[in-house]
């Protein structure tokens, strides 16, 4: 059978199982998308390159399977650019399609010419530009392997416009073919028998463990696992930001978030182990605070597909590479089979109890006057969802909340950009995370400053009826940064007031073909939720008016050790909040 | 090799100045490959010393030879992060005294001709005599040589010819090879 190029991409993401495909058309990747016209691939036409990137991520991050981006060449990639970076910060599965300029002139500074491979080379697990029609299948077959097996990432496929217009025979390589054209990629996926049973060892020994669960869990769909793991040891679990919803929060077990902003019960118990079993976490800056005072009486267990990531900020007395579904589970086997009693726990429970007692997450009610208090709004939004409602943020003081505030009871119910923090990507992810699960509720928590960035997208979401909800947590700053100017710069606020009504947020959410409303009184918050909750032709976005001097506590500065947590004032000695 | 290398820890340069490691990579053979493995250095703030590059026997295979600063940089993450690209396939590190490492030189250095004042070709032959080189190219007041060997050896040379007036020279940087198994039962056993 003779396909050009171009067809021989489309049925090779249709071989693929892809259902959708986030992008935008233009000169180089033109002839992509006339076989798109009779394929049963749904495409969804952003109004921005860097939109189809996180709604690939979205989607990706609620559905496990690779999410997929098409865009030209040029400024299409280069708008990708953010999509790819965050999702290799994240280790999301993306497969990114971009258009190149035709053979004969790369490297001639063409109409619309980038160095696609070059520009994105640090920013993808692999990317590769195919040259020949004939290699098209191989290289998407490469793409979605790579994407979404060992450490999960983006990759990207660059095709000049003539390779997509000339013919080839079709050939789809069977799994033989594949394996040996990637002589180099063998991930190792079970862990090393001798260092498991050393785990575990440390772990029956321990009188103080915490079980540090990072976003591997949640790739490796390891949650049941994990669950069984922290119960057989009855251990504390702290889920990092990117692992919201590996562990139910509802779970006596669960701390909550570690790190800068995370929950003081879940620093705190890191900090004062004497044995961390992290699983699938990479010690990132924002968990550890300063490194060399981070932990410093623990003992690490270290599992990561990633063996690059064991040992590169925190060295681990027992490093295990592999999966961290199959380790957790070897893990269990090998803890159920030894029979040996656990260390006596009790006096660790009783100080994490204390701590969750004493330092809870606070903020102080809203006084006659004031404005809404973000935190409470969330409380609202989460107290009316339905279940399994997947929330999605953008970066910032919202973030910091929405991960704080929400209950996270299942895997895949929380998107955000947790390792590059790219503000403006609640918008997108959320269209995408609905495209990939639309039968759930999704809700964007969005900053008025995040909003600004990628809010066309809801064009989008209106033109495909995808209807996402959107609450602006509109306190009219960059809060984030006007919090850290209030606390390290003495209140000398730069560059960071943004007007509450310009935009108007209800009118521009209307021009997008949204549902839109405002709210401004505690009184109107439950309300006008279950209204938005109801509505689901189309998009809603609301308009929250929000108190700017909120902060988010508990705060760790940055560079400072995690001994050196800053809980709510109300929650110092002598504050004025009484904990019984 | 002269057994002067170390037995074990990394490598210290003939120069002496800064603790190497050489590296040896089994990559894919194809477009771009180099740029990444250049790249993951710059991107991961490792320094590379030399770096070396040829197709294998196998043409759909290339060895990369890196030889990397180690002050600031442990081999460990270092080879870890190299062993994420895709396109590598192996990699080994070259440990001292276990390895076959060896270098070229060409260096064009000044020389009267005969009769011209200053030091004569022949002090100059002589000295690439003493060292195994040969000389490759004549011109009226230079010489070109080429001395292949150990890189400390290669140090030793450049140093001997830097008073005459070195006008060029050019280092392949480092290449490197396991040294051959040879089971033995000297150790231990006492024979000599």
């Amino acid at each position: 059978m003779q396909l050009t190029g171009a067809q021989a991409l489309i049925k090779s993401l249709e071989m693929e199982r892809t259902e959708v495909v986030f992008g935008m058309p233009g000169g180089a990747i033109l002839p992509a998308y006339d076989p798109i016209l009779d394929s049963s691939i749904r495409h969804v036409l952003v109004r921005h390159e860097q939109g189809a990137g996180h709604m690939a991520e979205g989607y990706a991050q609620v559905t496990g399977r690779p999410g997929v981006c098409m865009v030209t060449s040029g400024p299409g990639a280069t708008n990708l650019v953010t999509a790819l970076c965050d999702a290799y910060m994240d280790s999301v599965p993306m497969v990114a399609i971009t258009g190149q300029v035709a053979r004969p002139v790369i490297g001639t500074d063409a109409f619309q010419e980038g160095d696609t491979v070059g520009i994105t080379r640090s920013v993808t697990k692999h990317n590769e530009l195919v040259m020949r029609p004939e290699d098209i299948p191989l290289a998407v077959r490469q793409a979605f392997l790579l994407a979404s097996t060992g450490r999960p990432g983006p990759v990207l496929l660059d095709l000049p416009k003539d390779v997509l217009q000339s013919t080839t025979e079709w050939h789809w390589p069977d799994d033989t073919e594949l394996a040996a054209s990637l002589p180099g990629y063998k991930p190792t996926t079970k862990g090393h028998p001798r260092m498991v049973r050393e785990a575990v060892r440390l772990m029956t020994g321990a009188s103080r463990p915490v079980v540090y669960a990072g976003g591997g869990i949640l790739k490796a769909r390891a949650s049941e696992a994990l669950r069984e793991l922290a119960e057989l040891l009855d251990a504390p679990v702290v889920t990092t930001l990117m692992a919201r919803g590996a562990f139910p929060d509802s779970h006596r077990a669960c701390l909550g978030m570690p790190g800068m902003h995370g929950n003081y019960a879940a620093i705190m118990a890191l900090q004062e182990a004497d044995l961390i079993i992290a699983l699938g976490a990479r010690f990132d800056d924002r968990v550890t605070g300063r490194v060399a005072s981070f932990a410093p009486g623990a003992q690490v267990v270290h599992v990561d597909i990633d063996p690059a990531e064991l040992g590169k900020i925190r060295r681990a007395d027992v490093p295990i590479v592999g999966d961290c579904r199959l380790v957790i589970e070897e893990m269990v086997r090998v803890l159920r089979a030894s029979g040996e009693d656990q260390a006596d726990r009790r006096a660790w429970w009783a100080t994490i109890d204390d701590w969750r007692q004493r330092f809870p997450l606070y903020y102080e009610p809203q006084l006659p006057g004031d404005l809404l208090k973000p935190q409470a709004v969330i409380e609202a939004i989460r107290d009316a969802a339905p279940e399994a409602t997947t929330l999605v943020a953008g970066v910032g003081q919202h973030q910091m909340w929405a991960s704080q505030y929400w209950r996270f009871e299942q895997p895949g119910t929380w998107v955000n950009s947790g390792g590059l923090g790219t503000m403006g990507f609640a918008v997108p992810a959320a269209i995408g995370a609905k495209v990939g699960r639309p039968d759930r509720t999704v809700w964007a928590i969005d900053g008025d400053g995040c909003f600004q960035m990628t809010a066309q997208e809801l064009v989008t979401a209106s033109a495909e009826r995808i209807p996402v909800k959107v609450a602006i947590l509109n306190n009219a700053y960059l809060g984030m940064v006007r919090q850290w100017q209030e606390m390290f710069y003495e209140e000398r606020y730069s560059e960071v007031y943004l007007s509450p009504d310009l935009p108007d947020y209800v009118k521009w959410a209307e021009a997008m073909g949204c549902a839109a409303f405002r709210v401004e009184s505690p009184d109107d918050v439950g309300p006008v939720v279950d209204k938005a909750n109801a509505i689901d032709d189309r998009p809603v976005v609301i308009d929250f008016r929000t108190d700017s001097r909120e902060k988010v506590f508990p705060m760790v500065p940055a560079g400072a050790s995690n001994s050196d947590v800053i809980v709510h004032p109300a929650l110092r000695p002598g504050g004025e909040k009484v904990v019984q | 090799m002269s057994g002067a290398a170390p037995a074990t820890g990394p490598w210290v340069s003939g120069s002496g100045r800064a603790r190497h490691q050489t590296i040896s990579v089994i990559v894919e053979n194809r477009a771009g490959v180099l740029a990444r493995v250049s790249a993951l250095f710059a991107r991961r703030g490792f320094n590379i010393i030399s770096l070396a590059v040829a197709p294998t026997d196998d043409e759909s295979f290339s060895r990369v030879t890196i030889v990397v600063d180690l002050e600031e940089t442990s081999v460990e993450q270092l080879t870890k992060q190299l062993f994420k690209l895709v396109n590598v396939v192996k990699i080994t590190e070259m440990v001292p005294g276990e390895a076959i490492e060896r270098e070229l030189a060409l260096v064009s250095v000044r020389c009267a001709p005969p009769g011209g004042p200053g030091p004569s070709r022949g002090e100059v032959g002589e000295l690439v005599r003493i060292f195994g080189g040969s000389v490759v190219d004549v011109g009226h007041e230079a010489l070109t040589v080429m001395l292949a060997g150990q890189p400390s050896t290669l140090d030793d040379f450049e140093e001997l010819l830097r008073p005459y007036g070195i006008i060029d020279i050019q280092r392949t940087g480092r290449v490197a090879l396991p040294k051959l198994e040879r089971p033995t039962a000297r150790r231990g056993a006492g024979h000599n």
